[in-house]
């Protein structure tokens, strides 16, 4: 069973939050990083604490890089036992998991490339203004700790309207829902079986049928996950022209803006709705996920092999799939750009967390292999087209009877402005770190 | 000359470290695709007295793909060979393999093919290979790594051909066959 009492919230359970704040921090000394801990953990809700209808208006969550969980003073043979890819932190991973060009840790912003980034602190609450407060609340809290200091933020608000969750590009979101097995989570028809809990979380059995190594000491490690925190600024200005590029109905750019993602912007999966799109099946959790790639569209003339959600999600066409989920939270950021208004220069996009029990197996796999590999399933020269590193040199295959259809030269119409590996400790192990040694 | 040009023979020479400027895979350096596609070539000492457990297990695996023909297939392989030789009094095995994926970027998916199909079994009669390799795959891939002897110089006849592309050539070769039995 899983220790609900013990995990933080924040894989576990969705809330009904419409605003966020994630506080970046740095430690000066470990005696501060200590004490400002110790009068959080209070505050951080755990699986059992905070469910689905959960009645609290705000939900926070605490992590850190390992440079972090050195400066709060753990010794040298426990900070051993962690991952390398952990160790090294996102930013050294960078050729790895192919952050380069412009998307390299060089251009990062909130210095979240910096060996000074030790914590985050991730607010979410149900509404701006219960964001203002609780953003005001924790300020006050650090005036009175000398030692711990906030070295970025990032404010976060849905955008309208509410009644689902949806991107700057328009695209509807937070479609897929696979089940944890120990959870009372519902896995819709088509995300396959529960998954392990140890896919996610420490100390528990994984997919491989065992319970792989921890970091020590266990109390540490166990219910425990790692959190891999993307900042992806969106091009929202530079995407409409380019689907106004491509075609001059808005049946056209609709079309094309369907085959880049693999669903209509109502969240329609093309494998189920191939020709034209279909809100009431986009919106409708039962079905919008019931769909498999190597039976119902094997070739790509429905959802292309390079489409976003066939890269990164490729169900029955990738080996081991189960060990590859992962959970996805976050959420939007900066003003939404209203329809025919020109590109304004202002940030806004997408600040997401990616929760797995491996950085290496998970993350690192999804980025290195499905994101940006241009030969992704016998692709020559492809890269995911919403979050691969793109710099115009490499092309989008529409697989087309009788014959394709290739954009050469997609242009980027996403960068990556910053990102970090953060553990995200269990409540036990965050008391653990708090006390004094 | 490009990679495309499958009918100009091509041989490449590598350097010492097998790679010719250092890309950071996610378990280290990843190795370049050559004329003769990707691949390695794993040597390694076998514990003593475990000669005929290993000999018995290529009739094994010639059983299992006999059963299930694309039991191999998401290692994406051309050939397989597998020797066995002596160094002085040790015996050592060679395990060299020629596959169109970069071995890092599937690295997992390999070792629990591995698993599945028994293979491991023979891993598990090298010296050095880690015990815990069942809940470790970093180890595993750790040495797989420390025996990969990279290739000096390869060569292909026809140059950067995947199995895929060879399968669909023969492919339409005999639809092409078919259809002109079928005009007669």
């Amino acid at each position: 069973m899983l220790e609900l009492s013990d995990i933080q919230h924040f894989l576990l359970t969705r809330t009904p939050a419409l605003a966020a704040r994630y506080e970046f921090l740095t430690f000066r000394q470990p005696s501060a990083g200590r004490q400002w801990l110790a009068g959080v953990i209070d505050k951080v809700g755990t699986g059992k604490s905070v469910g689905a209808a959960s009645p609290d208006s705000r939900w926070v969550t605490v992590a850190f890089t390992w440079n972090g969980l050195e400066a709060l003073g753990l010794e040298e043979a426990s900070l051993a036992t962690f991952p390398e890819e952990f160790r090294q932190g996102m930013a050294a991973r960078a050729e790895t998991i192919g952050t380069t060009g412009a998307n390299h840790p060089d251009y990062w912003v909130g210095e979240l490339a910096s060996p000074a980034l030790h914590a985050i602190v991730i607010l979410f609450a149900r509404d701006v203004a219960e964001r203002e407060r609780c953003k005001q609340e924790h300020g006050l809290y650090l005036s009175g700790i000398r030692g711990v200091d906030v070295i970025s933020t990032l404010d976060l608000e849905a955008i309208p309207p509410f009644g689902c969750a949806h991107e700057h590009f328009g695209y509807r979101d937070r479609l897929s829902q696979f089940a944890i097995e120990g959870t009372d989570e519902q896995a819709q028809p088509g995300s396959g079986p529960p998954v392990k809990a140890g896919e996610f979380f420490l100390g528990y059995l994984d997919e491989s049928g065992s319970q792989p190594p921890l970091p020590q000491p266990e109390l540490l490690a166990r219910n425990g996950s790692y959190l891999a925190y993307l900042r992806i600024e969106e091009h929202v200005g530079k995407f409409r022209d380019f689907l106004r590029q491509q075609s001059d109905t808005s049946e056209g750019q609709e079309l094309i803006a369907a085959k880049l993602m693999g669903r209509w912007r109502s969240g329609a999966p093309l494998v189920l709705a191939p020709q034209r799109d279909d809100p009431a099946l986009g919106a409708d959790m039962q079905r919008t996920n019931d769909f498999n790639y190597r039976t119902m569209d094997p070739y790509g003339y429905s959802c292309p092999i390079g489409s976003h959600i066939r890269r990164m999600n490729p169900r029955d066409t990738a080996e081991n799939i189960e060990r590859r989920k992962m959970i996805r939270r976050g959420g939007t950021y900066g003003p939404p750009l209203p329809e025919d208004t020109a590109e304004d220069g202002v940030e806004r996009g997408i600040a997401a967390f990616i929760g797995c029990a491996s950085l290496v197996r998970q993350f690192e796999f999804a980025m290195n292999v499905w994101i940006n590999d241009p030969t992704f399933k016998g692709l020559g020269n492809e890269r995911d087209p919403f979050v691969g590193t793109q710099d115009g040199t490499f092309d989008m295959t529409i697989p087309k009877r009788p014959i394709r259809r290739k954009i050469v030269g997609l242009p980027a119409f996403t960068t990556i402005r910053g990102g970090a590996y953060f553990f995200l400790p269990g409540i036990r192990a965050l008391r653990f770190l708090a006390g004094s040694r | 000359m490009t990679k495309d040009d499958w009918g100009r023979p091509q041989a490449m020479a590598i350097p010492k470290e097998g790679y010719f400027t250092l890309e950071k895979g996610r378990y280290g350096p990843t190795y370049p695709r050559t004329p003769a596609c990707h691949g390695f070539t794993l040597i390694a000492k076998i514990k003593p007295g475990t000669e005929e457990e290993i000999r018995n297990y290529g009739k094994r695996l010639e059983k299992a793909l006999e059963g299930s023909p694309d039991v191999l297939a998401p290692l994406q392989l051309h050939y397989l060979r597998w020797v066995l030789f002596d160094i002085g009094s040790d015996k050592y095995f060679m395990y060299q393999g020629i596959f169109d994926t970069d071995f890092d970027k599937y690295t997992e998916d390999a070792i629990a093919l591995f698993a599945q199909t028994g293979i491991n079994t023979i891993f598990e009669k090298l010296e050095g290979f880690p015990d815990d390799w069942k809940t470790n795959a970093p180890a595993f891939i750790k040495f797989v790594r420390e025996h990969q002897c990279p290739s000096f110089l390869e060569y292909g006849e026809y140059p950067y051909v995947t199995a895929v592309e060879i399968k669909k050539a023969l492919r339409l070769k005999q639809a092409f066959s078919d259809m002109l039995d079928q005009m007669q």
